[in-house]
């Protein structure tokens, strides 16, 4: 389908796909209170802290919020690059 | 002993009453015991989806206030000897009304029915707050559309912080063409959205308004695909495993959406 789009000029993104993606971005608002803002800059202040100590792979690093049954969670993703 | 379950959805319109009326009458073709409850006290309707408006005497807010028996507000349907309604209150507003009147109203009707259903109003005040707390279950119900999926997230919050059993999902309107087209998110869209368990699609169906019409759920007719729909929500509420032929084609992810989804993941990851 994309090289498709590709090929024959831009498709437009399906309006169920554009719907699924703004909900997922308006939902993370409605459900907690953590601003975009705030979560860049734990993530900021996770490679400083961490960095001083293990080699980080810091493009991968994902700072994430999960919302399970009773508990919201802050979840970092801290992928550490091998000596070799 | 009754099993009370609340249907309610966050936005209107989405289909709650139609999903109550249908869903009562199909557990009573089962031969199940069941009450209807109509909660919108103020903008009552169930009464005119089931054909029973002429047959109103007393309503719930008469019950609440003792001005009448339980029994004598009960109204028994036209067809099936096992389902009756409560009416809401036209003339009424919902603070008539408070969440220990309905679960001591419900505690009444427990012993007598199977079931017992409550459709509740749109919304997330007092109407809302009144009709969940006598459930045991809840169903929420959702059109594939972003301000009702929203809508029906935010009761979902709402009713995990009440410390509900985890409500089930019915997605309401699917229109199969436009899922096709790329123009309706699907029932995975939605259910990776939400995260909670799928109880039954029910699709857009012309037949629900000409039924409507005549004031007789569209379930009566189990050849039509909405009245099929509602028959299979009420099976599995009966505790039959039932299939979801309405969306086979989605096979390999069916063993994932289906059951209990514990964590609810959210795909916003802070930016570089
Ligand atoms: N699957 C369907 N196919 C076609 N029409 C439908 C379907 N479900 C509901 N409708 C129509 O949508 C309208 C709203 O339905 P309904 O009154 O059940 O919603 P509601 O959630 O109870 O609304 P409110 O929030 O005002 O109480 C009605 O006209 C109904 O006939
Ligand atoms: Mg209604």
């Amino acid at each position: 389908m994309k090289l498709f789009g590709v090929l024959f000029g831009r498709t437009k993104t399906k309006s169920s796909q554009v719907a699924k993606e703004r909900l997922k971005l308006v939902l993370v608002h409605d459900r907690i209170k953590v601003s975009p803002e705030l979560l860049d800059t734990l993530k900021g202040e996770l490679i400083g802290a961490i960095s001083k100590h293990i080699d980080i792979d810091q493009a991968g690093l994902e700072v994430t919020i999960t919302r399970g049954d009773k508990v919201d969670k802050l979840v970092a993703n801290i992928p550490i690059r091998r000596s070799r | 002993m009754a099993n009370v379950i609340t249907i309610t959805s966050g936005k209107g319109g989405v289909g709650k009453t139609t999903a109550t009326a249908n869903l009562g009458t199909a557990l009573a073709q089962r031969g199940c015991k069941v009450a209807v409850v109509d909660a919108d006290i103020g903008l009552r309707n169930l009464d005119v989806v089931m054909g029973l408006e002429n047959r109103i005497v007393y309503d719930l807010v008469d019950v609440v206030e003792g001005q009448c028996r339980l029994r004598q507000a009960l109204i028994k349907d036209k067809r099936l000897p096992e389902l009756y309604l409560l009416p809401a209150a036209q003339t009424r507003d919902k603070n008539a009304v408070d969440p220990k009147d309905m679960i001591k109203l419900c505690d009444q009707l427990r012993e007598d029915f199977d079931f017992v259903l409550i459709d509740s109003p749109a919304g997330i005040e007092q109407g809302y707050k009144n009709a969940v707390a006598p459930a045991d279950q809840v169903i929420v119900i959702t059109t594939p559309e972003v301000s009702a999926v929203r809508d029906a997230d935010r009761i979902i919050g709402l009713l995990e912080s009440a410390e509900k059993r985890s409500p089930r999902l019915v997605i309401n309107r699917l229109k199969p063409s436009m899922v096709k087209r790329g123009d309706m998110m699907d029932t995975a869209d939605v259910l990776e959205i939400l995260a909670i368990e799928l109880l039954g699609i029910v699709p857009e169906d012309d037949s629900i308004v000409a039924s409507t019409n005549r004031g007789e759920p569209v379930a009566l007719n189990g050849k039509t695909r909405a009245g099929m729909a509602f028959q299979n929500i009420a099976r599995r509420l009966l505790g039959d495993e039932v299939p979801f032929p309405e969306f086979n084609n989605a096979s390999g992810l069916l063993g994932r959406l289906w059951g209990f989804v514990r964590s609810r993941p959210i795909d916003f990851k802070a930016r570089n």
